[in-house]
């Protein structure tokens, strides 16, 4: 950089503090409630930060790490992220059957999950309790922290059949709007045609619907449908309320124009030789796509899969609409906890399920940071 | 590409498209002007009750539904009933008896005007918002050391990705009650606060929620545009003296004026749909929005009816908002198509 850019330092001081404040303020509250989660209801809604941190009534109700436990703790952690990074890419990567790498992947990171859990959450206590009462004052409790409101979301409130329902949506909407949107948007990028740039003007305005629209004009006939139904299907008509692939259905059709548009924008930069080239030496249009072009899109699709994945996750709106309450997912199931919300360890409580459902997102970005990254800017930069 | 090619790769994605968002669309307008009862019929009932003598007999008329025999569901009629559900929605006697009498506020105590004032303001004031404080974001990121970059781009993206319901709620429990900011926020001013008591703490807490949660997006994409900027525009700039506000105002943003126009069009889309917000900060009773309103007419109330003529009639008058909001960026994208290579 030449002398004549080079910033004064006040400039570079209060640009660097600006960054630090922001980061203060986009991490704190997502930090805060991790740490309200692992407290006992006192110490969680204290008046006094000093006592959420530390937690001094959890730790007086006996659930309390020692310094030796913080200090092992930590270590552990540090390889086990670091094995992560290192020994489990190559397993993967050895163990999955060429083509199938994503699969691999899914597989995996459930595997070394399950195992993070066993490790951290019933070994290490029973092997640490042992060692405490070895270790005197390094052995003594200073700082409080419990999982009892979790075990309390997960096992005694059956949260997992929520996550469970979550986790059918998320991977069928994923599935389905690719696969749907990945020939759509082939296809328009490939034509240069007014039909196709009207089909894209429809589908922004689509885009730009309130989803309540939709859903108001779904209702009347989901609930109704079995009757509607009756003369085409017999009596195997569905009531389509209250089913899981009927949302997935739905949730696809409200994802599609901003799949189409960012899966084209991805295309486009596919240059168009490659599939001229096949179609040169005999291939159909649809066996160019399959031979040429599908080795070469995963990095679009899988950043679209993304952004699709964010969308059947977070949606309240129309699952709490469309479910009942036993296929109820995760989001809107939340939306329990408020209503009987009347002592603080429901609050509590509630604030656990609200993290349980952060952390796979948390995860999310950790490993796909780059893709998400450039899905934000494909469709900006492109138009 | 031949049209049937084309169509056979796009079939599919617009086949969903019709029939999940174009047909629900064209439902919801036959709706609106509809109206779905449970058939009545009054019956006439004698109750006896003991007494001396002889027993106490009442014949009253009562109003009940009528049950089909077969199915055992209640019968339903439906009629058209014209803009009668709008104006149950839009209430605009009672809208313009508060013009006349000249209270203004009246008006605001009507449940779509305030959710449409809420909606507008909520639009408008977070929208320069996001944007400048995107830009100041990827500028001070740009700033920063190489290897701080990464990191950076971490925390800022976790506002973003996080499930809006539960980011809301992240920021709800950090002020109700005594939580810990509100309590900070008494020890310094000395006073008692309680946030979530009156609309305009509620909707101050809103803006900043959506501001959190928005400007990450827009620094993302400043960022990446920042990596572009003519190096040589930039010196030439300096060599004739252009000091460091001015080189921002003059070289810097218009190169990014299609992206900060490309944000607008988006925060627009997304903050008319304002809803989840409504839910996290548990704010019905205070400050409400267009989405929230149709939401509200289709949960089902404590007798188990959904308001469906009124929900629809309320979700065409949200999409009649919307259009109005496109149709100059749409103009502007057909001007561009027409004048463009095709």
């Amino acid at each position: 950089m030449s002398k004549a850019t080079a910033q004064p330092l006040s400039l570079k001081l209060a640009s660097g503090a600006f960054l630090a404040f922001w980061c203060l303020i986009a991490a704190f509250p997502i930090a805060w409630i991790a740490v309200m989660s692992v407290k006992s209801p006192r110490d969680a809604f204290d008046a006094s930060a000093w006592n959420v941190i530390t937690g001094p009534a959890t730790r007086a109700a006996g659930n309390g790490l020692s310094f030796l436990d913080i200090l092992l703790g930590l270590i552990v952690l540090y390889f086990a992220i670091r094995w992560a990074f290192t020994k489990l890419s190559r397993l993967v990567e050895q163990f999955s059957p060429p083509g199938f790498i994503v699969l691999g992947w899914l597989v995996g990171a459930a595997v070394y999950g399950l195992l993070f859990v066993l490790i951290f959450f019933g070994a290490l206590p029973v092997i640490f309790g042992a060692l405490n009462s070895i270790a005197g004052p390094l052995g003594t409790p200073i700082l409080g922290l419990t999982t009892e409101h979790y075990v309390a979301v997960w096992a005694e409130n059956q949260f997992y059949r929520n996550f469970i329902n979550s986790m059918i949506v998320t991977a069928g909407v994923v599935t389905v709007s690719l696969t749907v949107g990945t020939l759509a948007g082939y296809g328009l990028a490939r034509s240069g045609s007014n039909l196709a740039f009207w089909l894209l003007i429809i589908a922004l305005v689509f885009r730009a619907l309130p989803h309540s629209v939709l859903v108001a004009g779904y209702l009347p006939w989901f609930i109704n449908s079995a009757e509607i139904l009756r003369p085409i299907l017999g009596d195997l008509s569905p009531t389509l309320y209250g089913q899981p692939w009927a949302i997935i259905a739905v949730l696809v059709a409200i994802n599609q124009p901003f799949t189409i548009w960012m899966l084209r924008s991805f295309f486009q930069n596919i240059p168009s030789e490659l599939d001229e080239a096949a179609r040169v030496d005999g291939c159909s249009h649809f066996q160019a796509f399959r031979r040429v072009i599908m080795p070469v899109m995963w990095p679009g699709v899988i950043t679209t899969g993304l952004f699709s994945f964010l969308l059947g996750y977070n949606d309240f709106l129309v699952t709490a609409l469309l479910l009942d309450a036993q296929n109820q997912t995760m989001v809107p199931a939340i939306a329990g906890y408020f209503n009987r919300e009347t002592t603080t360890t429901d609050q509590v409580e509630a604030v656990a399920a609200a993290v349980s459902i952060t952390a796979p997102l948390f995860l999310l970005v950790m490993v796909f940071q780059r893709q998400i990254v450039s899905g934000l800017t494909a469709g900006a930069v492109k138009g | 590409m031949k049209f049937k090619t084309f169509f056979w790769f796009v079939a599919p994605s617009v086949f969903m498209m019709l029939l999940f968002i174009a047909a629900p669309l064209i439902s919801v307008f036959i709706q609106s002007f509809q109206i779905t009862q449970p058939v009545m019929q009054q019956i006439e009932v004698e109750t006896c009750t003991p007494g001396f003598l002889t027993q106490t007999c009442v014949t009253e008329v009562k109003t009940v539904p009528v049950i089909n025999e077969e199915t055992g569901r209640t019968e339903t009629t439906t009629a058209w009933v014209g803009f009668q559900s709008y104006q149950n929605v839009l209430q605009m006697d009672k809208f313009w008896s508060a013009i006349g009498s000249g209270n203004w506020g009246e008006i605001l105590q009507i449940d779509f005007w305030k959710a449409l004032r809420f909606t507008l303001m909520f639009t408008l004031v977070t929208l320069p918002l996001v944007i400048g404080v995107g830009l100041m974001i990827a500028l001070a990121v740009n700033n920063a050391a190489k290897s701080l970059r990464g990191p950076v781009i971490f925390v800022s993206l976790l506002p973003f990705i996080i499930t809006p319901v539960i980011g809301s709620l992240s920021i709800y429990w950090l002020f109700v009650g005594d939580g810990i900011l509100t309590a900070t926020l008494e020890r310094w001013t000395g006073q008692d606060i309680a946030m979530f008591a009156q609309a305009w703490t509620i909707e101050l807490l809103m803006y900043f929620y959506r501001v959190w949660h928005v400007a990450p997006f827009a620094f993302v994409i400043f960022y990446a545009g920042l990596q572009t900027v003519n190096m040589d525009t930039l010196e030439s700039a300096i060599i004739d003296g252009a000091s460091r506000f001015e080189r921002l105002r003059y070289v810097i943003v218009p190169h990014l004026m299609p992206l900060i126009i490309f944000i607008a069009l988006i925060h627009l889309m997304d903050c008319y749909r304002v809803f989840d917000e409504i839910i996290g900060f548990r704010s019905q009773a205070h400050v409400i929005s267009l989405q929230w309103l149709t939401f509200d007419f289709l949960t089902p109330d404590d007798a188990g009816n959904r308001a469906i003529s009124r929900a629809a009639a309320s979700a065409m008058l949200t999409m009649v908002g919307i259009v109005i909001l496109l149709i100059l960026p749409l103009r502007r994208t057909w001007r561009d198509h027409k004048g463009g290579a095709h």
